[in-house]
């Protein structure tokens, strides 16, 4: 097992935003949370990354404990983070947010080769290589920032809401670029409200309500599913 | 040739504002606090050059990079210790204590070497040059360089090392920046220390050009430096630099029309009217970029 969260609870505020949480992700696979706006996705998220401390439980990644770690060494020990919303570098170049991205490799030669890999696979990042970031489009912003996640050169991917805000178009390339990444070996934790391109996509989802896990099982599964169908996929 | 003898004074003036400009706007630009203690540390940096002069005989150059040293450490300190226990109380808690870090290192310097004013030891002759009207000082071409060679190594800085890109990188977004593994902490750390360096060496500058040193000599300097930042748009290096030398040059302009009773005021004027024209400054950007 890759990732292994334990019982875990975080409170945001005042407010317990997750409780008692337990999951897993095993090397390889895409493994996608879901559920409605305000259940404990993107905190879950938060504490794997070391930015929030949860109150109790515990999260194994490759065998060692990393709740108390800090962000940097979670990140150095292979998980990164493409955050909600983006959240790129305005001010810096394409090419400075990707070499932000490598800000903690020391593997030059690898590294030089990895930036070949992100332009091949998002092309308009290389054409816009030397533009402002802020200049993009949303769906630009957000494989800058797959990109900029990717040149960390992760062992797992955490992905928060990739295709939030983004025109049909994108929302597909998005979710074929997911695909892309987990082929090339990157295992991927996919946290998302576009419930059915999910799961369609995932090996296991897990479904959350109200920061707690109500439901398991494969993305198939999960699809077919009739309470998930009602709550999540509009049927 | 009279506005072109102005000038000059302005510019040399102007640097040294500039040079304290910059470290107010590189500070807020990272964690948004105005540091009212910036001003205190420039004088920190021109005691430790009289003291260098002094009692050690150091020449100039070595007692200016000794008090660039000094003042990245004295400001490393003051934000380990002021500022970052509050790293998540409000903006103005911490602007609050910073007010108070001012008033500590003032007073504090105040009781340890007493408030009259000291003669600054003078390490070189002065010699002016004199084209047609115009006359410079070695000593004000000696500040203009350094403050232009130390702005340009800043610059140098923030744009092409990893540190100054983690600066930028944490100034619009340190969240991001921590999910990418940047430490925060420590680039906080390493802007204080550059933008302390930069007073030190302006201390150490002035105390030349005015051969007078004393424990609030930070105060007045250090509010104009802040107008100059706000002026050319606080968080922006390059809008710092310019600040202070308009901020420098339109102070000597004043008291050369004959106003000196009025430089101050005409400082604070421009402040107002920044505020209530441009409150982004002259290079600030009004619109905010894409979400």
């Amino acid at each position: 097992m890759l990732l292994e969260v334990q019982d875990l609870s975080v409170n945001y505020g005042v407010i317990q935003a997750v409780k008692g949480v337990s999951f897993n992700v095993n090397a390889g696979e895409i493994v996608t949370l879901i559920g409605a706006n305000g259940a404990g996705k993107s905190t879950i998220l938060h504490t794997i990354s070391g930015l929030i401390r949860p109150k109790s439980g515990k999260i194994m990644y490759d065998g060692t404990e990393i709740q108390k770690e800090k962000s940097q060494k979670i990140v150095a020990s292979g998980i990164s983070q493409v955050p909600e919303g983006r959240h790129i570098f305005p001010g810096l170049t394409v090419l400075e947010n990707l070499q932000m991205g490598a800000y903690l490799r020391k593997d030059r030669e690898q590294t030089k080769k990895d930036y070949q890999t992100v332009f091949e696979r998002f092309p308009v990042l290389a054409e816009r290589k030397n533009q402002d970031a802020a200049t993009l489009s949303g769906g630009e912003q957000q494989m800058l920032a797959m990109g900029r996640a990717l040149m960390a050169a992760p062992k797992l991917i955490l992905l928060d809401e990739p295709s939030m805000g983004l025109a049909p178009i994108f929302i597909n390339e998005i979710f074929d670029i997911i695909q892309a990444i987990q082929k090339n070996g990157t295992t991927v934790l996919l946290i998302e409200q576009n419930a059915a391109k999910a799961l369609a996509i995932a090996d296991r989802g897990y479904v959350l309500s109200v920061g707690k896990i109500v439901l398991s099982g494969t993305g198939k599964a999960l699809l077919a599913n009739k309470d998930v169908q009602k709550a999540y996929l509009g049927g | 040739m009279q506005i072109l003898q102005q000038l000059i004074n302005g510019l040399s003036l102007g640097s040294i504002y500039a040079l304290l400009a910059l470290g107010y706007t590189m500070v807020y630009g990272i964690i948004k606090l105005i540091n009212f203690a910036h001003g205190d540390v420039y004088m920190l940096g021109a005691f430790w050059g009289y003291f260098m002069i002094n009692k050690f005989h150091m020449s100039f150059w070595p007692a200016l990079i000794t008090a660039m040293i000094f003042c990245a450490i004295a400001g490393v300190i003051i934000e380990f210790l002021a500022y970052r226990p509050l790293r998540d109380s409000p903006r103005i808690v911490v602007l609050i204590t910073a007010i108070g870090v001012s008033f500590l290192l003032e007073n504090g310097m105040s009781y340890l070497f007493s408030s009259s004013p000291r003669d600054f030891p003078q390490v070189m002759d002065v010699q002016r040059y004199h084209l047609g009207s115009v006359s410079i000082s070695n000593i004000q071409i000696l500040i203009l360089l350094t403050s232009i060679i130390l702005m340009i190594l800043l610059q140098l800085i923030v744009k092409r090392t990893r540190m100054g890109k983690a600066m930028r990188a944490v100034s619009v977004d340190p969240e991001a920046a921590q999910l990418i593994g940047i430490n925060v902490d420590h680039t906080i750390s390493f802007t204080f220390a550059l933008g302390s360096a930069l007073a030190g060496a302006a201390g150490v500058m002035i105390g030349l050009y005015y051969n007078s040193i004393d424990p609030l000599m930070g105060m007045t300097p250090g509010i104009k430096a802040f107008v100059a930042a706000v002026l050319g748009g606080i968080g922006l290096i390059p809008g710092a630099a310019l600040g202070g030398f308009v901020i420098g040059i339109i102070e000597t302009v004043v008291q050369a029309l004959g106003f000196s009773a009025f430089r101050d005021a005409a400082v604070y004027a421009i402040l107002i009217i920044i505020l209530i024209v441009r409150p982004a400054g002259i290079l600030g950007k009004t619109t905010r970029e894409k979400v």
